[in-house]
């Protein structure tokens, strides 16, 4: 029995970061909200207080996508990919990279959505261009949840 | 940023191997000698030290001071920074996949809504119906 709710984050190869969860939806569901930009924007937000001005999808091979998020406190942050594959409703690559290039290069991250009794199993695979381009993206990751942390503490000061 | 950051690469790369995944994990439970160590696996005492040099050098695992014994013990703070930071990346797309959960949820509404007027369309209609 598939279970749904918890999200599994793996490091098979030292290039490689593969991420599952398990969603109560039929595939084609959780295809069309991971590719229909007015569906996209209302959940790809990451940690609380960000949105997402600008979601553009062109969702076709060689098509491209824009991604930009914006922070109440006026931080701004931004990605761009282009489809490399698109087998609806099972399976999407793309070439991505956010504006600040903390990931050391271009990621190819294929996605796969697989059904079973009626739940889908999302596995997202971030292939990075190298071993050290992975821990760097890990590191900068590090680096700006400490930035975050001391934003909070400065604003938990000043209040 | 903290003094232990820039040995990341070394603590994944020690991560990838299955091997020594396990010796972390019996290491987890309490300090162990090499011999201790090797009993579980079906490989040498040799390569089982190979393994332990590479998480040595991660600094995941030091030596004890006993002469004879040099039990292992694990380090927690490397694996910590590691996780630490897969802990982070997991709660955002906790996060984004809780909300994508709602969407889901509003589409089922939907859909089925579509499929129960469908339904009530391809009913037959008794006016409708042809006179024999």
């Amino acid at each position: 029995m598939t279970k749904t709710g918890a999200v599994k984050i793996t490091t098979p190869t030292d290039r490689e970061l593969v991420m599952t969860r398990v969603f109560d939806a039929p595939r084609g569901m959780v295809f069309d909200a991971l590719t229909k930009a007015d569906l996209v924007k209302r959940w790809l937000l990451g940690p609380p207080g960000w949105t997402m001005p600008v979601c553009e999808i062109d969702l076709r091979v060689g098509g491209k996508y824009r991604y930009a998020w914006q922070n109440a406190d006026g931080r701004k942050m931004g990605m761009g990919g282009t489809f490399k594959e698109i087998v609806r409703p099972s399976r999407i690559v793309t070439a991505e990279l956010f504006d600040e290039d903390w990931t050391g290069g271009e990621t190819l991250v294929t996605t796969e959505i697989v059904e079973t009794n009626g739940k889908t199993t999302l596995t997202t695979t971030v292939r990075y261009s190298s071993r050290e381009a992975r821990d760097g993206a890990i590191k900068t990751g590090m680096a700006k949840g400490v930035e975050a942390s001391y934003d909070r503490l400065e604003a938990l000061l000043q209040a | 940023m903290k003094p232990h950051g820039y040995a990341l690469d070394a603590t994944f790369a020690a991560l990838a191997d299955p091997t020594r995944r396990a010796i972390l994990a019996r290491l987890a439970d309490g300090e162990a000698t090499v011999t201790e160590l090797a009993a579980p696996f079906d490989i040498s005492q040799p390569a089982i030290s190979k393994h332990l040099k590479v998480l040595e050098r991660a600094g995941l695992i030091t030596r004890g001071r006993e002469a004879q014994r040099r039990p292992r013990k694990l380090e927690p703070r490397p694996l910590a920074e590691a996780t630490d930071w897969i802990e982070r990346y997991r709660k955002i797309w906790e996060a984004n996949y809780k909300r994508l959960d709602a969407v889901l949820e509003e589409l089922k509404g939907k859909q089925k809504k579509t499929v129960d007027a469908l339904i009530e369309e391809t009913k037959p209609k008794p006016r409708k119906r042809k006179a024999k």
